[in-house]
């Protein structure tokens, strides 16, 4: 079985949050309720246990030629956010139970009879994807469609969405492609665009990336995620130390006692 | 190119009451959301934490006190602490899972990469030993005879050395995690933790001091408690220092108010460091490295 990724090209999204209902109704996710968040059109905010695809509306100031028509329409960037499905997980390596699994496609995957609701996961993902939820107990994240890619079908989002933006395919052809895009859009005079994919940071490569217009920091896409499994040599060594401290404090306090 | 625009930066709370920058960019992010998610833990697990590691110090306590032939009661009092912290410690992190038997999936796997995983591993084993080790002992001291206290050693040396552990993991599991203000600090919280708790199990034991504990008393709330405190906190600090000036029975009140005190400051530094992940999680600053780099 191949490998294979997401690519989300924000410069053909329009906004339409067609990925975010054919999640939903794919997977059958309770609703997130109805709330103004009171900034932009997006109402949902960010990723959580209910939210798996999640359209980033970022609004922009009036610039002629990019707001549609009119010269006065403020300019829209939109990005349908999704969990990394990190080469080196933060949430599977954390994972207790083992619930946290690398399937065949490479996606990273929780399997809910498994999961215990430790929400461990939750602090070790450097991208906030994960989330327990309250009434269930469990955590829930993205499945990549683990159940649709076994049948041979695409992710319900990329099937749904109808510019392409949404892409989806075998991890290096995805990447070749990727790099193909960001030069026809250089090229065409979009100097600001970028490829989001870390690969020089410890999580080591996403199967998850991203085409956005200007600064990645726009979109909450941090420039160095790290997996925290690269502080557990720091934290054991200093547990082994108290430790230590702690053993040594009690030999001290009985041995000062018994020479009374 | 031609750029028309007045963004203007404000803040704003979301009916969650997380902070929102009105505008999306470089400099802010999106809109000033968090970029991780808070830690969903409830109460319960800080005061695990506690119970857990005052514990995993008591049977320490009592191994140590058995090795140097300290005062039976001592040992005893230490090793009943022990063995009910191990059956509350459990108790209070099922109550966090929600559905009891959930509890069971931990025990499936083991993985040293995850401390969640060995922390739990721990905890059985600190569990069964330490209950082991105080009923054992109760055996021991009705009907005198070697196998007993030969099993009564075994035990309390494996739940002693997974106390050592369970008082210490706790720091690594909070540290290493994706929150800033905690991976910041991995290599000082499980010092810091162990550090508050070497002053709260001393206390705690001073608390239910009886005259059989003296040797305890003379020692551990001396200098090293002491020095101890100081790490716990200056009003401990400032109550036992006192006390070494007063009559005998203001001496009592005073230790007995410093013992609460710094049991009070270990659960408190516990439940802080918990506390300070929500705060931090929601700052996106750090995660977007936004203080550091303008670009
Ligand atoms: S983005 Fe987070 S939830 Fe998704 S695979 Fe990476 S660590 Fe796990
Ligand atoms: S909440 Fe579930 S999936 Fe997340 S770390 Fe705990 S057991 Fe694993």
């Amino acid at each position: 079985m191949s490998v294979t990724a997401f690519l989300t090209d924000s410069t053909l999204c329009i906004g339409c949050k067609a990925c975010e209902v054919a999640c939903k109704e794919w997977n059958q996710l309770p609703s997130d309720g109805f709330d103004w968040k009171g900034f932009s059109y997006d109402n949902t905010g960010q990723l959580g246990h209910s939210t798996w695809r999640h359209v980033k509306f970022v609004e922009g100031g009036v610039i002629p030629g990019q707001g549609g028509n009119s010269p006065e329409n403020f300019s829209w960037g939109f990005s349908s956010d999704v969990c990394k499905h990190c080469e080196n997980a933060g949430c599977l390596e954390a994972c207790p139970t083992g619930a946290i699994v690398r399937t065949e496609f490479g996606g990273v995957y929780i399997q809910p009879d498994v999961c215990n609701g430790c929400a461990y996961c939750v602090v070790t993902c450097p991208f906030g994807v994960v989330e327990r939820n309250r009434a269930d107990g469990r955590a829930f994240k993205c499945t990549f469609c683990y159940d649709r890619q076994k049948e041979g079908l695409q992710p319900a989002c990329a099937t749904a969405c109808p510019t392409e933006s949404i892409k989806f395919g075998e991890i290096g052809e995805l990447r070749q492609s990727a790099n193909q895009r960001l030069a026809k859009l250089q090229d065409d005079g979009f100097t600001d665009v970028h490829l989001y994919d870390p690969q020089e940071s410890s999580v080591g490569g996403i199967h998850a990336f991203f085409i956005v217009r200007g600064d990645p920091k726009t979109y909450n896409l941090p420039p160095q995620p790290e997996v925290p499994t690269t502080y557990l040599r720091k934290g054991w060594i200093s547990a082994g130390i108290a430790a230590g401290l702690m053993l040594a404090g009690t030999l001290f306090a009985f041995g000062k006692g018994s020479l009374r | 190119m031609l750029r028309i625009e007045s963004k203007q930066i404000e803040s704003k709370q979301t009916e969650s009451g997380q902070k929102v920058t009105a505008g999306a960019s470089g400099q802010t992010g999106y809109y000033g959301m968090p970029v991780l998610k808070r830690p969903q833990w409830t109460v319960e697990v800080p005061l695990y934490f506690f119970v857990g590691g005052l514990s995993g110090a008591a049977s320490l306590i009592a191994a140590v006190g058995r090795m140097s032939s300290a005062d039976a009661q001592l040992i005893r009092h230490a090793r009943w602490m022990a063995a009910i912290g191990g059956i509350i410690s459990p108790a209070l992190l099922i109550a966090d899972l929600g559905v009891p038997s959930r509890f069971l999936n931990m025990l499936h796997v083991f993985k040293i990469q995850s401390p969640m995983s060995v922390g739990s591993w721990t905890l059985v084993a600190f569990s069964n030993s330490a209950a082991a080790t105080a009923v054992l002992g109760e055996f021991e001291k009705r009907r005198p005879n070697s196998a007993v206290s030969v099993l009564t050693d075994a035990s309390q040396i494996v739940s002693a050395l997974t106390g050592l552990v369970l008082s210490t993991y706790t720091g690594v599991l909070i540290g290493a995690t994706a929150i800033p203000a905690r991976n910041e600090h991995v290599s000082t919280l499980p010092i810091h933790f162990a550090a508050a708790l070497e002053t709260a199990m001393g206390a705690s034991i001073e608390l239910k001091s009886s005259p059989g504990t003296k040797a305890l008393r003379s020692s551990v709330s001396g200098w090293a408690m002491r020095a101890a405190g100081l790490l716990s906190g200056p009003l401990p600090l400032a109550l036992r220092l006192l006390s070494l000036r007063k009559s005998n029975t203001r001496e009592r009140g005073l230790r007995r108010a410093a013992a609460i005190s710094s049991v009070a400051g270990s659960l408190l530094t516990r439940w802080a460091w918990v506390h300070a992940g929500k705060v931090s999680a929601d700052d996106n600053s750090v995660p977007l490295r936004l203080r550091s780099s303008i670009e």
